[in-house]
């Protein structure tokens, strides 16, 4: 009897902490929606949508803010993926045992460096040598912000990836071998097409990481709220969304417009990240299946 | 299993008893040595000043203790309307909405003198230029000026630096530097202006960078950095910013150092303003390098 009613409660408590998790996401998307939606109808899509942000002064142009996350993510993702891709591929299927277990740890101490450390050295050696070697007027700019994101979203895609390229079964990389097959013709040809899904979700979550960063990006990309259009605007300063929650939040009474305005950045802050975590779920999900099926 | 659970029940009844102590000690303390704390929230520009006093008042009255938080005038004043603190710092005076949403929230703003300041305008030490009138500055910083040679100065692009839009220095220069003091003038900031999050941003872009160009209060300039001395226009001298030519009205971009509290303040916040407002508090105003109210 004692037994049954405690399997019951444990089994309830389970439930419970695994649907608090789904609940959590909820309530939070549902406050900022509550707290953003306001926006729409105090400033009107169309104020929404120009290209001037000036606050204080009800200039409420959104697209310089999207403008400047979607350029420094892009930037990140084509400094972070090749670098972290090689490196995966160096990690699990080159270097010899001894090196990898040297290698992996000192990757995951990377991405344990807190980003507002990696953000102080960029403002302090990053951007001064930006400066000199491209010749550019200030060094904090997009590029700056680019490199520093690739940096803080290195350490998750090598994991990630690297993981998945080891769960690829042995027999794979075997029977390229045995057919003839030289190391890099296994690598490239087999074993990342059945990586796949493993790498794109690395990709994925290392992109996701770097569109919610903001210490490293508020003290190095220079929060000029210039909508970055031509190719030279990567060497401008550039102004991201999480830079400008973080640096205008702490100032607006509760309830104005500035404060809808803040929670609605939010709430397409939210619905990117979480369009990316899905996505690279359901990719990830797919690849277990797949495994599943060519395995039994 | 029966050594383990004696293990588990002995850390717990020590990290419980713990609590106990907590409950019976605070019962001991008689009200007369009860600390009290004043909370002190706002103006980065003050908030070097304000720990000082803070410090040295608590020197004086140790049973008093006085928490001091940075974050920008706006913040300050976002907290004393939301009523979340007993005095806020401010370098800009509070805004006729803001005083609105004070008393819709039932709190009434008293302003309070503490300090002056000047706002330098600080360039690199290799910059050619020593002095500009404020028009000048004003076109600078609108954007109508692009390059140095258009003002005396060599072929360089102007980067100009700035405070964020929470900061009342920001606010105050926007008023008094690029609008001149005319109340009806619409001009902003250009858009290309980085905002940097910390006066600290601001000084190492300007010390490492010759095409920079930026501003701060007159207690945050180092010697690493030139300042410009600036007329009101080109046919009056120019004057160097310090604690004279601010006090004999001479240096054209001084302003007001304010506390706000709300409504009289009364018992220990009442004597602590009325011990910054006095001849000792003051000696600690010129030594941070900025302008006393009263001659100490």
């Amino acid at each position: 009897m004692n037994k049954n009613w405690k399997e019951f409660f444990l089994n309830w408590l389970i439930k419970i902490s695994g649907y608090s998790a789904i609940i959590f996401v909820v309530l939070i998307f549902y406050f900022l929606l509550r707290e953003g939606l306001p926006a729409f109808s105090e400033v009107g899509i169309s104020d929404l949508l120009s290209t001037r942000w000036y606050p204080i002064e009800d200039y409420f142009g959104i697209l310089p803010l999207i403008g400047g996350t979607i350029i420094v993510t892009v930037g990140a993702g084509l400094f972070a993926v090749p670098i972290g891709l090689c490196t995966a591929i160096f990690i699990s299927e080159v270097s010899p045992r001894w090196a990898r277990d040297i290698l992996k740890p000192m990757v995951e101490a990377l991405g344990g460096i807190p980003s507002v450390v990696l953000g102080f050295l960029g403002i302090l050696i990053l951007t001064p040598y930006i400066r000199h070697l491209l010749d550019l007027p200030t060094g904090l700019s997009a590029l700056g912000g680019s490199i520093l994101l690739g940096i803080i979203a290195l350490p998750t895609i090598v994991s990630v990836a690297e993981d998945a390229l080891d769960s690829v079964p042995r027999t794979y990389r075997d029977g390229a071998l045995a057919l003839g097959a030289t190391e890099w013709q296994t690598i490239w040809r087999v074993t990342l097409p059945a990586a796949r899904s493993g790498v794109l979700t690395a990709i994925m979550l290392g992109i996701g990481r770097a569109i919610g960063e903001t210490m490293a990006v508020m003290m190095v990309t220079g929060n000029a709220a210039v909508l970055p259009v031509k190719i030279d605007s990567f060497f401008r300063p550039v102004r991201t969304m999480t830079a400008t929650i973080a640096a205008e939040m702490g100032e607006v009474a509760k309830g104005s417009t500035h404060y809808h305005v803040l929670f609605f950045i939010g709430v397409l802050l939210f619905a990117i990240s979480l369009g990316i975590n899905i996505a690279a779920s359901t990719a990830m999900f797919k690849q277990r299946k797949r495994a599943e099926r060519i395995l039994s | 299993m029966n050594k383990n659970q004696y293990i588990v029940f002995a850390l717990i009844f020590v990290l419980l008893s713990g609590c106990i102590k907590e409950t019976e000690s605070s019962t001991e303390i008689t009200p007369i040595n009860q600390i009290s704390t004043i909370s002190n929230i706002g103006s980065d520009t003050l908030v070097n000043l304000a720990l000082a006093w803070a410090e040295r008042y608590h020197e004086l009255y140790p049973d008093i203790e006085i928490s001091v938080t940075g974050g920008g005038s706006g913040t300050g004043i976002a907290a004393l309307i939301n009523s979340n603190v007993d005095i806020a710092n401010a370098s800009r005076s509070i805004k006729t909405e803001e005083i609105q949403q004070a008393e819709e929230n039932g709190v009434d703003p008293m302003e309070f003198i503490v300090a002056k300041d000047a706002i330098a305008i600080i360039v690199n030490l290799n910059n050619p230029i020593n002095q500009l009138t404020i028009q000048q500055i004003s076109d600078i910083y609108s954007g109508k000026i692009i390059n140095w040679s258009e003002i005396g100065g060599e072929d360089r692009e102007i980067v100009r630096l700035s405070r964020e839009t929470n900061s009342g220095t920001h606010v105050f220069f926007l008023d008094n530097v690029i609008r001149m003091g005319d109340s009806d003038n619409n001009t902003l900031f250009s858009s290309d202006t980085l905002l940097l999050p910390s006066s600290e941003g601001i000084t190492a872009e300007t010390r490492d960078n010759p095409n920079a160009i930026g501003y701060d209060g007159l207690g945050y300039v180092t010697p690493e950095v030139k300042v410009i001395a600036v007329a009101p226009d080109s046919s009056s001298p120019y004057i160097l910013p310090s604690a004279e030519s601010v006090n004999s009205d001479q240096y054209p971009i001084a302003r007001d150092l304010y506390m706000y509290t709300d409504s009289q303040p009364t018992g220990e916040i009442a004597e602590y303003i009325n011990w910054i407002m006095a001849p000792e508090a003051q000696a600690i105003v010129t030594q941070l390098g900025f302008v006393p109210i009263v001659k100490p």
